[in-house]
């Protein structure tokens, strides 16, 4: 019987992002459906009535939620194929350390970045400069967080780059100066097809957030 | 038993992060050294254990430290898959609700409860509304099963652990009802059931402590918020 696999998201999502490339570097076949979340459809609300987000994988009809959540049982159900989670346990705990690190500090903090101003904001781009620091120092001399190949860290990851001239744009510094170590990785992580093909473009994603800057009433 | 090296647990007497992970090595019958922490005064140790961010749960094994408790609990799990019980289900789709419930736990339901407890006023009332949302969502994901995985204790019971012993703590300082038999009657249930499980019964911090202290945190917040209002 054919696997039939359906991905709720939105284009500019790095939550869907990791999905996306987790799907491609397996080579899964699957229906992408990019949703409308000032509208949200029904099959949305259906398959996540707790939290109504995307991304959302339908996997022969059962639903899967929480973008970290989604690539796990994706490497745990195609896992002959670019397995993203080592095999030994300790390895694996650093993994998901790393991932929830990812989590919990760029996205909320980088969202603080393009929404605030003055003060806070300058405290907020410090603030995310130090995560992005202390991300680069655990990558080290390795060429991806998996060592010789990308990882579920990368994945987790690499979405934010198509973020990062969003970010530098809103609170006026470069992130190149600060951590070279993590842009070469991302342009590493950027060589594979599975990235390349998923990231926008970083200037849509600039287009995008000053719309909804605009449509927040935040200048 | 295979040989399973030296494990030490950093953690303090009434952190509820670190008593998840003292359920599943008593659970799994895993000896341990157990090390608390002053978090006024933090030990080298966790210092280095944990230098992104210092804080506890740690658990160190054979000298090399997991940390978060979430991530402890599964490593625990994968490393002595061989000791009942298992902490996760084996199908991949209701490993992947476990996990959704524990994220849910932690990063919902954790913050409602801490807004009501260290908030007064409309802020309260707003975290009260929320956590009274929480819970019926809970309520429902539970109900007609023993614990939230089916009939075994997993990992989203132990991230939920803290409804049972801390919410009567935070229900007798705030003089207000939080969970009751009559709007959450699973959930009631599933706290006597986690009550009678002996070693989780045995590794509540004593309750005249936890008064104490969580009312101290309660009275630090309301006094920090009254002095930055002016």
């Amino acid at each position: 019987m054919a696997d039939e696999v359906i991905l709720l998201d939105k284009w500019v999502s790095p939550f869907g992002m990791r999905v996306r490339i987790a799907l491609a570097e397996k080579g899964i076949k699957y229906e992408y459906r990019d949703e409308d979340l000032r509208n949200k459809g029904e099959l949305l609300l259906k398959m996540n009535p707790v939290h109504k987000k995307i991304p959302v994988l339908i996997h022969n009809g059962k639903p899967v939620c929480e973008s970290n959540i989604i690539v796990q049982y994706v490497d745990e159900v195609w896992h002959d194929k670019a397995p993203l989670l080592p095999s030994d346990p300790y390895l694996r705990a650093q993994a998901r350390f790393w991932a929830d690190f990812v989590d919990k500090k760029i996205y909320d903090t980088g969202r603080k970045l393009w929404t605030t101003k003055g003060d806070e904001q300058k405290s907020a781009t410090e603030e995310f400069i130090g995560y992005l620091k202390t991300l680069e120092a655990e990558l080290g001399d390795k060429p991806y967080y998996g060592g010789e190949k990308m990882n579920y860290v990368d994945v987790t990851m690499i979405p934010f780059y198509s973020w990062f001239h969003t970010y530098e744009a809103s609170g006026n510094f470069s992130i190149e100066s600060h951590c070279p170590k993590l842009m070469a990785w991302a342009k590493r992580c950027m060589q594979h097809e599975s990235v390349s093909k998923t990231l926008p473009e970083p200037e849509k994603n600039y287009e995008f957030v000053l719309q909804m800057k605009k449509r927040l009433g935040i200048e | 038993m295979a040989d399973q090296g030296e494990v030490k647990l950093l953690k303090t007497w009434s952190s509820l992060f670190g008593l998840r992970v003292v359920w599943a090595l008593k659970l799994k019958g895993i000896p341990y050294e157990s090390v608390d922490e002053d978090l006024t005064n933090k030990s080298d140790l966790l210092l280095q254990y944990n230098p992104v961010h210092t804080k506890v749960p740690v658990l160190i094994h054979n000298g090399k430290p997991i940390c978060e408790s979430l991530v402890i609990l599964e490593y625990i799990d994968e490393t002595w898959s061989q000791n009942p019980p298992s902490l996760l289900p084996q199908d991949p789709i209701q490993r992947a609700s476990a996990r959704f419930w524990a994220k849910f736990m932690d990063e919902k339901a954790l913050p409602s409860m801490w807004q009501a407890f260290t908030k007064k006023g409309r802020e309260q009332e707003e975290g009260l509304a929320s956590i009274a949302e929480k819970l019926k969502l809970l309520e429902a994901e539970l109900e007609g099963k023993k614990f939230f995985g089916g009939e075994e204790i997993g990992i989203p019971d132990f991230a939920l652990g803290w409804l049972v012993n801390l919410v009567p703590v935070f229900e007798e300082i705030l003089g207000l009802k939080i969970v009751d038999e009559e709007r959450h009657p699973s959930l009631s249930e599933w706290s006597r059931r986690i009550s009678d499980i002996r070693v989780i019964e045995e590794s509540w911090p004593p309750r005249d402590k936890l008064v104490t202290k969580w009312a101290a945190i309660r009275d630090h917040f309301l006094a920090t918020a009254r002095a930055s209002s002016g």
